[in-house]
C-alpha cells in the first residue's frame, strides 16, 4: 500500500497551504494497532484526493492524558508547544482519529490561544461522503451485524453520536444496540489516564464489563471509533475468548476495506 | 373575640419562618466559602437550562417509573402549596377559609389539590416501597448510610402525614362539606366521621388543621439539614452550572501564568520579583485538598445533591466494584463543609485548624484514581452536578501539589515530558508508520 501523507514543513517548502491538518496523535503514530486505524483513514483521504497533510516528527503529544492525571502543568507547556506550530502553519482545519484529541484541540486549546475547526474523522468522512467527494463502493461489511461503542469523548464530552452510526448505514451493515448506547453508553475503561495504569481495586475490569454488553448484541464486529476504546475492547474480547468470532475495528477501517487488505 | 389562637399562630410562623432564614444565611456564608468563579457567561442559555431540567424536570422523566412518580410529587407540591396562603390568612386573621370567597374558582382549585393529594400519597408510598421492600440497588450501596437512609424515608413519612391531614382537615371541616364543591375526595372520607358530635369534628378539623401548618414549618426547617434541600436549590444550581460541551475541563488560569512566563523568551529568569505589591502574596494553591478550595458552584453543587444515585449507578467504576461512587463525593463534601461551617460558628467566625480536610479524611486516593473522567455521572444527575469536577480539583492536588501520582502515571508523564508521547518512544519516529 503506497500512502501520500505530505507533512506540513513539505507543503509550506512548495509554496501550498493544505486543505485541512490530519492530527495523528501519539497512539496514532506508535500504537500498532492504533497505526492500522491511522493508516486505514489516510487511505480514505487519498482515494478522495484530499490536500491534508500531518505535523510529522513537529507533532506532540496534545497533552489530554497528563490533564486528566492532574497534572496541568505539563498539559499547559504540551498545548502551548503545539499551538505553536499550528499557529505558525496557520492552520484552520484539524481532523484526528482520536476522540482525546479531538476533544481537547476543540475545546481546551482556544483559552489558550489554539483556535482550530476540528473534526472527528468520523464527522469528515461523513461529510466527504455527503458531499460526493468519497465514494462507497461494494464492502466486504455488507449486511453484516455491528454493533457501536460509543467513545465517551466523542460521545457525552461532545455530543457526537450520529456521524459514526451515518457512516455503518452507508455500508449497508445491520446496525444493532447495545442495550446501554450513546448518552447512557458505558465507558470502555481507558479514559482520563486509566489507559497508562492499573485499575484500582474491583471485582471486574471495565473493559470487560463494556465487552459483555457488545457480546449480547450477537454482532460480528464492534466498531469504534477511538483507538484507545479499540484496545480496550479487543483485549476485552481476548478475554472473553471470542476473539476467533467477534472484531473490533474503527469506522475508519471499515470504510477502508472495500478495495484493500485490511 | 378570643385571639389566643392567632397570637399563637403568629407566633409559631415567625419562629418557623425566622429559623429557616437563619438557616438560609448560614447555608448561604457556607457557599461562599468555596472559591470566586466566573459565571456571567450564557445568561440565556443558563436561564434555558434551569426552566427545562429544574422547572420542567426533563432529566428526571430519563428514567421513566421514579421521573413520573417524581413529577406528580413536585406538581403536587408546588401547586397545594397555594392552599397553605390560605391557611396562613386564616390563622393570621381568625378568619376560615378566606378564599372560598371567590366562589366556583374555589371549589375547582381545593378539588384539584385533593386529587393531587391522593396522587402524591400513593407516589410517596411507592416511593418508599421502592426504597424499602424492593430495594433498589442505588439506595443501598455502602454510602447510603443510615442517616441518609432514614433522612429519605422520613421525607416520604413527613409527606404522607401532611397529605393526610390536608385530607383529613377537609373531611371534618362542616361548612366546607355542606358547600359541597370541591371535595372531590374529602366526601368519601367525611363518612368515617358521622359518627362523631359537632364539636368533636370541630376539634379534629382545627386538630388536623394545626398539626398540618406546623408540620409545613417543621418540614421547612428541616430542609437545610436534609437531601431534601435540592427542592430549593435546584433552580439555582442547574442556573450555575457548566454550560460547556462535557469533555471540557477547565484550564488553570494560575497555570497558563507561569507556563506563559517559562516559555516567554524575553522573560528574565533571574528578575527579581516585583515589589509593587506590598501585600503579602501566598502562592495559591493548585488544585483542591478542601472544600475550601474549591469553587462555589462545587459546593452549591454538595448541598443540592439529591443522593438519588444515578450518578453511581452509572459509574463504570463503581459497577465493576471499585470504591469510587460519585454520589459519595458529593455527600462528602457537603459532610465536611458542614464541619468546617460548625468549626466557624464555634469559634466566633474564624475557621480553627482542625487538622481535617476533604481529601484522606473524607475522599481517599482510591476513589480518585478509579475514575475514568467518562462523565456518565454528569449526565445522569437530574440536577445538573459534576462530581468529575471535584474529582478532577482533588487529582490536580496530588498531582501538583504532592506529586502523588500512581508511579505508572508518573513514568507516562515523564514520557509525554521527553519524548512528547506518552510512550517511551523517540519522537523523531512519530511518522514512521507511513512506510511501515
Ligand atoms: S466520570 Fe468518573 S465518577 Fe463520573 S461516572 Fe465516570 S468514572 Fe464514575
Ligand atoms: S450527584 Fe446528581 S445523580 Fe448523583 S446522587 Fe447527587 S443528585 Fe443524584
Amino acid at each position: 500500500m503506497n500512502l501520500k501523507v505530505p507533512t506540513m514543513a513539505e507543503c509550506i517548502a512548495e509554496g501550498r497551504q493544505p486543505e485541512i491538518l490530519f492530527w495523528v496523535g501519539s497512539a496514532g503514530s506508535y500504537d500498532d494497532r492504533a497505526k492500522k486505524i491511522t493508516k486505514a483513514f489516510v487511505k480514505l483521504l487519498n482515494t478522495a484526493n484530499i490536500d491534508f497533510a500531518v505535523l510529522g516528527t513537529e507533532e506532540s503529544c496534545t497533552g489530554d492524558a497528563a490533564k486528566r492525571a492532574g497534572n496541568e502543568f505539563l498539559f499547559q507547556m504540551q498545548a502551548v508547544t503545539n499551538i505553536e506550530i499550528l499557529n505558525a502553519y496557520e492552520v484552520k482545519k484539524i481532523v484526528t482519529a482520536c476522540p482525546h484529541s479531538f476533544n481537547t484541540l476543540k475545546n481546551e486549546y482556544p483559552s489558550l490561544g489554539g483556535n482550530y475547526e476540528v473534526f472527528h474523522h468520523t464527522q469528515y468522512l461523513h461529510q466527504l461522503i455527503k458531499d460526493g467527494r468519497l465514494k462507497i463502493t461494494t464492502n466486504p461489511f455488507k449486511d453484516k451485524r455491528i454493533t457501536f461503542h460509543d467513545p465517551c469523548y466523542l460521545g457525552r464530552a461532545n455530543e457526537v453520536y450520529e456521524a459514526p452510526r451515518e457512516l455503518l448505514k452507508e455500508l449497508g451493515v445491520e446496525l444493532v444496540e447495545m442495550k446501554r448506547n450513546k448518552r447512557t453508553a458505558l465507558c470502555c475503561g481507558a479514559g482520563g489516564a486509566q489507559m497508562f495504569k492499573e485499575p484500582e481495586r474491583g471485582d471486574k475490569d471495565v473493559n470487560v464489563l463494556r465487552t459483555e454488553d457488545a457480546l449480547q448484541t450477537n454482532a460480528e464486529v464492534i466498531a469504534t471509533g477511538c483507538p484507545y476504546c479499540n484496545t480496550m475492547m479487543t483485549d476485552g474480547v481476548k478475554f472473553k475468548e471470542k476473539e476467533t468470532d467477534v472484531k473490533v475495528l474503527d469506522v475508519a477501517e471499515l470504510l477502508a476495506a472495500d478495495n484493500q487488505d485490511l | 373575640m378570643n385571639y389566643l389562637p392567632n397570637i399563637l399562630f403568629a407566633i409559631a410562623l415567625v419562629i418557623g419562618i425566622g429559623y429557616f432564614v437563619r438557616n438560609v444565611q448560614k447555608l448561604i456564608r457556607n457557599i461562599k466559602l468555596g472559591k470566586d468563579v466566573d459565571v456571567s457567561d450564557n445568561k440565556s442559555q443558563r436561564l434555558k437550562n434551569m426552566i427545562n431540567i429544574a422547572l420542567g424536570q426533563s432529566k428526571m422523566v430519563r428514567r421513566p417509573i421514579a421521573g413520573f412518580l417524581h413529577v406528580i410529587v413536585y406538581v403536587g407540591f408546588v401547586i397545594i402549596n397555594i392552599e397553605v396562603l390560605e391557611i396562613i390568612i386564616d390563622g393570621l386573621f381568625g378568619t376560615h377559609r378566606i378564599f372560598s370567597g371567590i366562589g366556583n374558582l374555589y371549589g375547582v382549585l381545593i378539588g384539584s389539590f385533593e386529587i393531587l393529594a391522593v396522587l402524591v400519597l400513593i407516589s410517596v408510598v411507592v416511593f418508599w416501597a421502592r426504597r424499602n421492600i424492593i430495594k433498589i440497588k442505588r439506595f443501598w450501596n455502602s454510602e447510603m448510610t443510615s442517616w441518609p437512609k432514614n433522612d429519605a424515608n422520613y421525607i416520604l413519612y413527613f409527606e404522607m402525614v401532611l397529605m393526610s391531614l390536608f385530607l383529613i382537615m377537609n373531611a371534618t371541616d362542616t361548612s366546607f362539606q355542606t358547600m359541597d364543591s370541591g371535595n372531590i375526595i374529602s366526601q368519601y372520607i367525611a363518612p368515617w366521621f358521622s359518627g362523631l358530635s359537632e364539636n368533636s369534628l370541630h376539634l379534629l378539623e382545627r386538630t388536623a388543621w394545626w398539626i398540618h401548618i406546623l408540620g409545613i414549618l417543621v418540614f421547612l426547617n428541616y430542609l437545610y439539614f436534609s437531601k431534601h434541600l435540592h427542592i430549593l436549590l435546584a433552580f439555582p444550581n442547574t442556573y450555575y452550572a457548566s454550560t460547556k460541551p462535557k469533555g471540557q475541563l477547565d484550564n488553570l488560569e494560575s497555570v497558563t501564568k507561569e507556563v506563559m512566563l517559562m516559555m516567554d523568551p524575553n522573560a528574565d529568569p533571574f528578575a527579581a520579583p516585583q515589589e509593587t505589591d506590598t501585600d503579602e502574596e501566598v502562592p495559591e494553591k493548585f488544585g483542591a485538598s478542601d472544600v475550601t478550595d474549591l469553587n462555589w458552584t462545587q459546593l452549591l453543587s454538595a448541598y443540592t445533591c439529591t443522593e438519588c444515585g444515578r450518578c453511581t449507578s452509572s459509574c463504570p467504576a463503581n459497577l465493576t466494584g471499585k470504591k469510587l461512587s460519585p454520589r459519595k463525593i458529593m455527600m462528602d463534601t457537603r459532610d465536611r463543609l458542614e464541619e468546617v461551617g460548625k468549626n466557624i460558628d464555634a469559634n466566633k467566625g474564624e475557621f480553627n485548624n482542625d487538622g481535617k480536610q476533604l481529601l484522606g479524611d473524607y475522599i481517599t486516593k482510591e476513589e480518585l484514581w478509579a475514575c475514568t473522567t467518562c462523565n456518565a455521572c454528569v449526565e445522569e444527575c437530574p440536577v445538573s452536578i459534576s462530581p468529575l469536577s471535584i474529582i478532577m480539583d482533588m487529582r490536580r492536588y496530588l498531582v501538583m501539589e504532592e506529586s502523588a501520582a500512581p508511579t505508572e502515571l508518573n513514568n507516562m508523564m515523564t514520557n509525554i515530558e521527553n519524548n512528547g508521547a506518552p510512550w517511551p518512544y523517540n519522537q523523531m519516529d512519530r511518522l514512521n508508520w507511513k512506510d511501515e
